[in-house]
């Protein structure tokens, strides 16, 4: 789990984030959940450690992030696995060499090893036999896979995803999702992603946090955002007209 | 708050720090470290073959037209060539060019590589990335660098013969017997001494402007556009710095 305690953060005299408190629990989906601007980038940049908080703690488990010497936050950097919005995939290299870039990296293993590791992470995100391709010659729903394998392939404590989704049309956003949630699910990892989709919320969110204005406005799970009285979620979530039809006729 | 030129010159210093702190696998570093070596060595080969061979032929041309008529030996022009190549032009004039090939293309490779997201991820990965995109950069630069600059010295020299002796403008037992008079091993040293300097200062304050960019594509061209001009001002300041130093005493 990673647990924050009263993280500010400010960019000179602006402050982006004022206080937040919330637990990212283990073996779950933890959506962070918000309208631009809200400070979700800023807290998922906090949390990977790409910011310094003003204020405030970020645990993993029993850790204290911002508190760690290099070689205890070398070691943990091996447990975090993080899936950019852009996929962030270096483009001069294939498939393979992308997802086996942090072993060829840091691991001691052997070349066989590693091929088979990576087999292993790109069958496990349905690109098998895509190995020799370039990003340039997939699609973006294959990146996006491509992504995942890479953070996955060293086994990773902790996954971050930074809004998975970003174009892609709805069906395969759906497929990248339930793909997050298996893996989540089955290696017991922490999963924390930061997104606007809607389906995400509705169909992943164990444990979502509603960012505004740089708090946490509102906690919950998926099941709970329906009933939800908070208005700013409500408006947030609820945000198309189609939606709100939706509701209502839900209601009903 | 406004970064003011104290705060880059600052920044420049510190970073040295991290750029020599290895993390990761050697072969990594080693393999990056041939691909740079490629890049900038064998690919800027045929830029420097080309500038070397027209700056020793204009060279030749000019001092023949300076010295003709006058009382001083026409041996000399093969003998002011080599000099001038060695001394100055070959390491000058080829890292100028080298600033504007390599240097905007590292500042705009690392700059793009900052805007999408790639040093990011790799950071997430526990890499340290000044040290991983950087050093390998260095390494290839000044190593290479100073091979160019010496086949530039000696196209350079094959220029000026080029230009003079089928031109008829003197014979060829004349330009030998020039390049052959007063030579000066020192002066190879020099020549070697800039060419390290300079590649030094081509591949740091361009990876520096890449490194650092904020913004979009338009930041990034500026970075890259500054990359030229501050390797340009400062490898001609650095090449005083050494003349003074290396010829003083």
């Amino acid at each position: 789990m990673i647990k924050i305690e009263n993280i500010r953060k400010s960019f000179g005299d602006v402050e982006v984030l004022k206080g937040m408190d919330f637990l990212f629990e283990q073996g779950k989906t933890n959506l962070i959940i918000g309208r631009s601007g809200a400070g979700k980038t800023v807290l998922l940049k906090i949390l990977v450690g790409l910011f310094k908080p003003t204020e405030g703690k970020v645990w993993y488990d029993d850790r204290d992030f911002h508190a760690m010497d290099k070689d205890a936050l070398r070691e943990l950097r091996m447990e975090v696995g993080m899936l950019f919005q852009g996929n962030a995939l270096f483009d001069s290299m294939t498939v393979e060499d992308n997802v086996k870039f942090p072993l060829d990296m840091f691991s001691t293993m052997s070349a066989k090893e590693k091929r088979s590791r990576v087999n292993d992470c790109l069958e496990r995100v349905s690109l098998v036999g895509a190995n020799d391709k370039y990003p340039s010659e997939i699609s973006g729903g294959m990146q996006k896979r491509v992504g995942i394998a890479r953070a996955i392939v060293y086994k990773p404590k902790y996954l971050f995803c930074d809004e998975p989704n970003s174009g892609l049309d709805p069906k395969t956003a759906i497929t990248i999702d339930e793909l997050i949630k298996d893996i989540t699910v089955e290696q017991n990892i922490t999963t924390v992603i930061n997104t606007h989709d809607m389906n995400s919320v509705m169909e992943i969110g164990d444990n979502i946090c509603f960012l505004d204005k740089g708090l946490i406005a509102w906690k919950g799970t998926r099941h709970e955002v329906m009933d939800s009285e908070n208005q700013n979620l409500n408006d947030f979530i609820f945000a198309s007209p189609f939606l709100q039809r939706l509701k209502e006729k839900a209601k009903k | 708050m406004k970064e003011g030129p104290f705060f880059h010159i600052g920044r420049y210093i510190m970073w040295h720090k991290t750029i020599y702190q290895k993390s990761g696998n050697f072969a990594m570093y080693y393999r990056e470290t041939i691909r740079q070596m490629y890049d900038i060595g064998i690919g800027s080969l045929p830029i420097v073959f080309i500038i070397s061979i027209f700056i020793g032929a204009v060279t030749a041309q000019q001092f023949y037209y300076q010295l003709e008529g006058t009382a001083i030996p026409t041996y000399y022009i093969g003998y002011i060539v080599r000099d001038m190549m060695i001394i100055e032009l070959a390491a000058t004039i080829t890292c100028l060019v080298l600033a504007g090939k390599v240097g905007s293309n590292m500042a705009a490779e690392i700059g793009g590589m900052r805007q999408k997201e790639h040093i990011d991820a790799m950071e997430i990965m526990g890499v340290n990335t000044s040290s991983f995109l950087i050093l390998p950069k260095i390494l290839g630069a000044v190593v290479t660098i100073p091979i160019l600059v010496c086949i530039a010295a000696i196209v350079g020299i094959v220029g000026g013969y080029l230009a003079s002796v089928p031109t008829g403008l003197y014979t060829e037992f004349d330009y030998v017997k020039g390049l052959r008079s007063f030579f000066n091993q020192y002066y190879v040293i020099m020549m070697f001494v800039k060419a390290f300097v300079f590649a030094y200062i081509i591949t740091t304050v361009s990876c520096y402007q890449g490194y650092f960019v904020k913004g979009g594509s338009v930041e990034l061209g500026q970075a890259s556009t500054r990359a030229v001009v501050l390797s340009c001002v400062l490898l001609l300041v650095a090449d005083y710095i050494i003349a003074v130093l290396l010829t003083s005493g």
